[in-house]
């Protein structure tokens, strides 16, 4: 295996790598180039820092939940407030970025999936921003229960397609952005919104979404003076977490957490945590963990979020996995629904439904460790978003 | 290598594609040998995969039928097994690569030796991962198909050095007005990887016409066409074979006129 490691985007043991239509190569490696030119170009990280400050809002918030931390009894808990970004997500740290190589290329269309619909309105935002054209594809089951998301993109200028195939979900949305990258590639640029993909996608993620981790740190230790002992984040293909873990990975004696959605349960078919349940495969793009079935038919998958509703996890989280420097454990519908409501009532925060599976287990965390020690979770995004589903969980009906 | 080049040696080849266990195991073996009796001379066999990403609704929808009649890489295998009992014709899978590599790359291209399978096409494969499986397959005589597209740009020589058994020349389907322009640039794509390699290319995707398929059969050295054939699959479900022989003679005879113009 030693000849496949000098490859680019190679994580671990052969993990990662670019398993993608011919089509897409060319376009691809010229994404490649771009991306790498960006990372040394004063110009390029001039107007990415401009961005990010004065119109993503950041740096964001290290919030000491203090009510939280009391309740909870054990350790310390500082939640990282990507909520307060600019369109109510991480997803908008890496959009910029993205959009960003898309404008260095001379691109006028951006493309992109989305799940829960965050990345989508992040891609509408910045297009609408740079004046280039939108389309983004969802899922029909998710345009379904994110319907105020699918009309925040179309108020932003983007064209929402629902995307009837397959099981009409996160994973089927990426398969109709890949066909329509192949079918048109000359003036459009595949803003993908996940840490997977083919070579270079995981790694332009990583690169922007660092900014999560880069910040915590730097602001923990100011009020702090020392590292953190855990970082938690939810995990569907991986962004926000890989963001939250980056600046970490060299820190052995930071504990490094992706929580995944168990949806019904770990052990039942109703469930998307890959890590736990899932095996090696390749699909979009990527060699990685996946569910799937022993024939390698890759598993209808379920969370009662959209955003973490993905059958598999970008490369670098499964290469984290396989040499146990990050953990990933499983969080299920009703104790991300419980937490949800406690995040709320504790905080007054609403966090989004992703984030509330990092909450839900921070809250059996927390009181395991000691008074001294620190976990810093990342809570991704704000839950206005999931208020209606989960008013309706709860069998209350509200008006839309 | 594998038989696939010589293939190409008589006469401009017609490679037909249907998708395995569509609509069941019977009408798939029947459609293999009614393939070869109008005319195929390599078989493209696709085994379904849950999220065909290069393929477009004709195939998708074949595929959810074949997953209706429980199909499995096993079962693909035997119904490859039964046609070999009355076909000797070449055939090559196409699959995605999560399925030989859940099966086990080495594993599975045993299978193919023992049913006499000449090569496989990967439409997610590309020249960078290539050797991942073709170091198993070159040694066993499987042909690993490159693929060649309008978007290879500089890619086309390096890919066509490496390429054995038959080029996938991937075309786009011309757009009324715009096709005399995409026909030109096919030309010189094809003259591009002629220019480096003796290896027979096939142009494949959106050919649907015995007219399309001699135009294409024109300027390259075979025609693959897929979508079409799956189409009268999907219309005729188990009563396929008959009319799917009687297309693909069709096809056959726009290809062989031609051979014989050019001649």
């Amino acid at each position: 295996m030693q000849e496949l490691k000098q490859k680019p985007g190679i994580y671990g043991e052969g993990l990662g790598g670019q398993y993608i239509p011919e089509t897409l190569m060319s376009e691809l490696e010229k994404v490649s180039a771009a991306f790498e030119k960006a990372k040394t170009d004063p110009e390029f990280q001039a107007e990415l820092h401009d961005l990010l400050v004065n119109y993503a809002n950041r740096p964001s918030l290290l919030y000491f939940a203090e009510n939280m931390t009391k309740d909870l009894g054990g350790a310390k808990i500082y939640l990282k407030r990507e909520d307060l970004n600019h369109t109510g997500a991480h997803k908008i740290n890496n959009v910029i970025g993205q959009a960003l190589i898309a404008k260095h290329m001379g691109k006028k269309r951006l493309i992109a999936e989305t799940g829960a619909g965050q990345h989508g309105v992040a891609t509408a935002t910045v297009a609408a921003l740079f004046g280039m054209e939108c389309e983004i594809f969802m899922g029909k089951e998710d345009t379904d229960r994110q319907k105020l998301n699918v009309y925040r993109m179309k108020l932003l200028g983007a064209k929402v397609h629902a995307v009837t195939t397959g099981s009409m979900v996160l994973k089927d949305a990426v398969n109709a952005t890949l066909q329509e990258w192949a079918s048109r590639s000359e003036d459009t640029f595949y803003v993908l919104g996940s840490a997977v993909g083919p070579h270079p996608f995981p790694a332009m993620v990583k690169y922007f979404q660092s900014v999560i981790s880069k910040e915590s740190k730097q602001q923990l230790n100011a009020v702090e003076g020392c590292l953190p002992d855990a970082v938690v984040a939810c995990v569907g293909g991986g962004s926000n977490a890989i963001g939250s873990f980056a600046d970490y990975i060299d820190d052995p004696s930071v504990k490094l957490i992706g929580v995944e959605a168990a949806g019904k349960g770990v052990d039942t078919d109703q469930t998307a945590a890959t890590v736990e349940r899932g095996s090696v495969g390749i699909f979009h793009g990527m060699k990685s963990l996946f569910l799937q079935n022993n024939d390698g038919q890759i598993d209808k998958v379920y969370s009662i979020s959209a955003g973490l509703d993905y059958p598999g996890v970008g490369p670098e989280h499964a290469a984290l996995a396989a040499a146990n420097r990050a953990g990933y454990v499983g969080i299920t519908d009703d104790e991300s629904v419980d937490a949800f409501e406690y995040i709320a009532k504790t905080e007054g925060i609403i966090a989004a439904i992703e984030s509330c599976h990092a909450l839900a287990y921070v809250k059996k965390l927390a009181p395991t460790m000691s008074k001294d020690q620190i976990i810093v979770c990342t809570v991704s995004g704000r839950g206005d978003k999931d208020v209606a589903s989960i008013a309706k969980y709860r069998g209350v009906d509200v008006d839309e | 290598m594998s038989n696939l080049a010589d293939q190409f040696k008589n006469r401009k080849a017609f490679i037909p594609f249907v998708v395995a266990d569509d609509p069941d195991f019977d009408t798939t073996v029947a459609n293999i040998v009614a393939l070869a009796n109008g005319g195929a001379d390599i078989v493209e066999l696709g085994i379904p995969f849950s999220d065909p990403v290069a393929d477009g609704p004709v195939i998708q929808k074949a595929d959810l039928r074949a997953f209706d009649a429980g199909v499995t890489t096993e079962k693909v295998f035997e119904i490859v097994a039964a046609a070999r009992k009355l076909t000797s014709v070449p055939i090559v899978f196409l699959t995605y690569l999560n399925i030989p590599f859940k099966y086990g790359y080495e594993r599975f291209l045993n299978r193919c030796v023992e049913l006499n399978i000449s090569g496989l096409v990967i439409p997610d494969l590309p020249f960078e991962s290539k050797d991942e499986i073709d170091r198993y397959a070159k040694p066993l005589g499987i042909d690993i198909i490159s693929l060649i597209t309008p978007t290879s740009k500089d890619r086309v020589e390096m890919i066509a050095k490496e390429a054995s058994g038959f080029i996938y020349v991937v075309s786009s389907e011309g757009i009324t007005g715009e096709r005399d322009e995409f026909y030109n640039d096919l030309k010189a794509l094809i003259a591009r990887i002629r220019a480096v390699t003796d290896v027979p290319l096939a142009i494949g995707f959106g050919v649907h016409t015995p007219e399309q398929a001699k135009s294409m059969a024109d300027i390259a050295d075979g025609v693959i066409i897929g979508s079409a054939i799956v189409e009268v699959v999907g219309q005729n479900g188990k009563d396929a074979p008959k009319a799917v022989e009687q297309f693909v003679r069709e096809i056959r005879q726009g290809v062989d006129a031609e051979v014989s113009k050019a001649i």
